[in-house]
């Protein structure tokens, strides 16, 4: 097996029992960015000047035994919404093009403590706003199954990296689908934590009630063990939770895994008929239902079930998204940080052409559509309504959550879109959100994990989504899902020619 | 349902500290009135007596004790500005 291919556990491992050096690994790796970045794009900066010194540092770290954990010596790539320190972070704004923080998000202190190397920041729409990776500001980033199409979005930098084969661990981050959506076009997992599980400081925020950042990798347990080293209360995020969290990969605690039957056995599922509606894709539709009957035959119970509301996520979430992007983005203006416009005597001035000039199409659409229904006569039609809306959908969860452990749907209800056809009509864009955004409303964790090809041999992504605080139940059935399914190879090893002949096979 | 004028994109606009410029304008509008014609469909929603909800986990916040713990990077803080005289920040006369 080629270093590129290896599971985080096996890199690890061979990484601490010094049959792989950490220079190495990293220089396998800068040899295939090298060679993918032309094509695919997902990358729009590098950790340079630092590298080298880090590599020397953590493999001393090794040596000393004072990085001893599962993710010790890995690389990894960060959304570029993630503050780095003395590292760009633009959020694929021209507004932040020359943005460098001077501290390190939560989340990106707890991969460096793990012994974790920060290859570069990748590619996003602008602000996360988006499902395309269209909208940044700085480049366009290709699906790696097919560069004729676009990676998802908002985290398609990350997720394409991934799939590429360029890193094997990238953080992204989910309002209303931005990890899960790219992960199903790519063919990789990406997994949305419980609101309140992970820490949003250093997250430039977007919508700051439904912000999340995920783990994305090519396997569930890839992304289990990153989950575990990310999650956990943090003092400087007032919403993040003092809940336990369970890290038996992370403290590599865990008993020998059980079987996947054994996993299965008696778990109730519920498959809500709302999100194989009428718009989802013949394709897709029949992956999920061959995933469900491979979970059927393999001792789950799964039953058909009515969630009315999921006809009113859409709408409910952009009123809200938008709402709080409008306030979330007024700080850009102009004096602190960011781009500044030129020739302005006037400070009024200064904010509006600043903001008019630096944030690209979507971005004014969203934060004018925010203003609009926050403002006085509109408040309580648009924005209270759509809170109270809020809550129906969270209670409808509630109500399946008391009878079934786990939710099965697909991740979007269709696949890629070519690029160059999603940014003219909006509101398609967005309804092309219908199967995620509701999880993100109601606060719940989900995961994304592949589980067929359409007839353009582009991924499609089964969803489970569970109930708040119960990502370890979510990652066990993802993870006997997948390995019911078989192995699904990353574009890289299918378009290289290294994936299995056939894809997987069913168990 | 609501009529997207000049009026009503002006409004927007000086509360979002934007300005649409003139070739965009009527694009703006009607993907605004798009828009909120799509969400408008909330209405069919009977809330009467619910709560709305603004946090999908509606835990209570997780509070610290109030201690400065960064130290002063004023300097690194204002290496990211457009411009800066004397350790602060510069902007257009305002008076």
């Amino acid at each position: 097996m080629e270093l590129l291919q290896m599971s985080v556990r096996m890199l690890n491992e061979k990484i601490k029992n010094k049959v792989l050096g950490v220079k190495e690994t990293v220089s396998a790796l800068h040899a295939r960015i090298s060679e993918a970045e032309p094509g695919v794009g997902a990358f729009l900066s590098w950790n340079e000047d630092r590298i080298k010194e880090r590599i020397d540092e953590v493999q001393a770290g090794i040596y000393s035994g004072r990085y001893a954990g599962p993710l010790a010596g890995l690389p990894i790539a960060l959304k570029d919404n993630i503050c780095t320190k003395d590292l760009s972070t633009t959020c694929g704004s021209k507004m932040l093009k020359n943005f460098v923080p001077t501290y390190d998000a939560t989340v990106v202190k707890r991969l460096l403590d793990a012994g974790m190397i920060i290859i570069g920041k990748t590619n996003l729409d602008e602000f996360a706003m988006g499902s395309t990776t269209e909208t940044s500001a700085f480049k366009v980033t290709k699906n790696p199954w097919n560069t004729a199409y676009v990676p998802g979005g908002s985290s398609g930098g990350s997720c394409a990296a991934v799939a590429a084969g360029e890193v094997p661990l990238a953080l992204g981050s989910d309002t209303g689908g931005s990890v899960r959506q790219p992960a199903a076009f790519c063919g990789v997992v990406g997994m949305k934590p419980t609101y309140g599980r992970v820490s949003r400081y250093g997250l430039v925020a977007y919508a700051s009630s439904m912000d999340q950042i995920g783990p994305i990798g090519r396997t569930v347990a890839d992304c289990r063990v990153l989950y575990e080293c990310i999650a956990g209360y943090d003092e400087k995020d007032a919403t993040t939770v003092k809940k336990d969290v369970q890290k038996p990969f992370f403290n590599q605690a865990a008993d020998k895994r059980k079987e996947h039957a054994e996993r299965l056995k008696g778990k109730r599922f519920a498959v809500p008929k709302e999100y194989l509606a009428e718009g989802t894709s013949e394709a897709v539709r029949e992956a999920v239902n061959r995933a469900v009957e491979l979970l059927t035959r393999n001792g789950a119970i799964v039953e058909e079930i009515s969630l009315p509301m999921t006809e009113y996520a859409v709408a409910t979430y952009y009123i809200i998204a938008c709402a709080e992007a409008s306030s979330n983005l007024s700080r850009f203006d102009g004096v602190k940080y960011g781009y500044r416009a030129e020739e302005v005597k006037k400070l009024q001035e200064l904010y509006v052409k600043t903001r008019s000039e630096g944030f690209g199409e979507e971005a004014k659409r969203r934060i004018l559509m925010g203003s609009f229904v926050l403002s006085e006569g509109y408040y309580d039609a648009y924005y209270l309504k759509a809170l109270k809306v809020r809550r129906l959908i969270k209670e409808e969860y509630e109500k399946v959550f008391e009878a079934y452990d786990c939710i099965v749907a697909p991740t979007a209800p269709g696949t890629a879109p070519k690029l160059g056809t999603s940014l003219q009509n909006p509101l398609q864009m967005y309804l092309g959100d219908v199967d995620t955004v509701a999880v993100n409303l109601a606060g719940l964790p989900a995961i994304s994990v592949p589980c067929g090809v359409d007839e353009a041999a582009l991924p499609i992504g089964l969803q489970f989504i569970g109930n708040s605080f119960c990502e370890e139940l979510l990652f066990e059935v993802a993870e006997a899902y997948e390995e019911l399914r078989g192995i699904f190879p990353t574009a890289w090893e299918q378009v290289s020619g290294r994936g299995k002949a056939g894809m997987w096979s069913e168990r | 349902m609501v009529k997207v004028d000049e009026t009503v994109l002006e409004k927007a606009e000086v509360l979002s500290k934007l300005q649409i410029a003139p070739s965009e304008r009527e694009r703006t509008m009607r993907e605004m009135e798009m828009l909120l014609a799509y969400v408008e469909r909330l209405n069919e929603v009977d809330t009467e007596g619910v709560l709305p909800l603004s946090h999908g986990e509606s835990g209570e916040s997780s509070l610290r004790a109030d201690v400065v713990t960064n130290p002063d990077g004023r300097e690194a803080v204002l290496l990211n500005a457009p411009e800066q005289r004397d350790g602060q920040f510069v902007v257009p006369k305002t008076v």
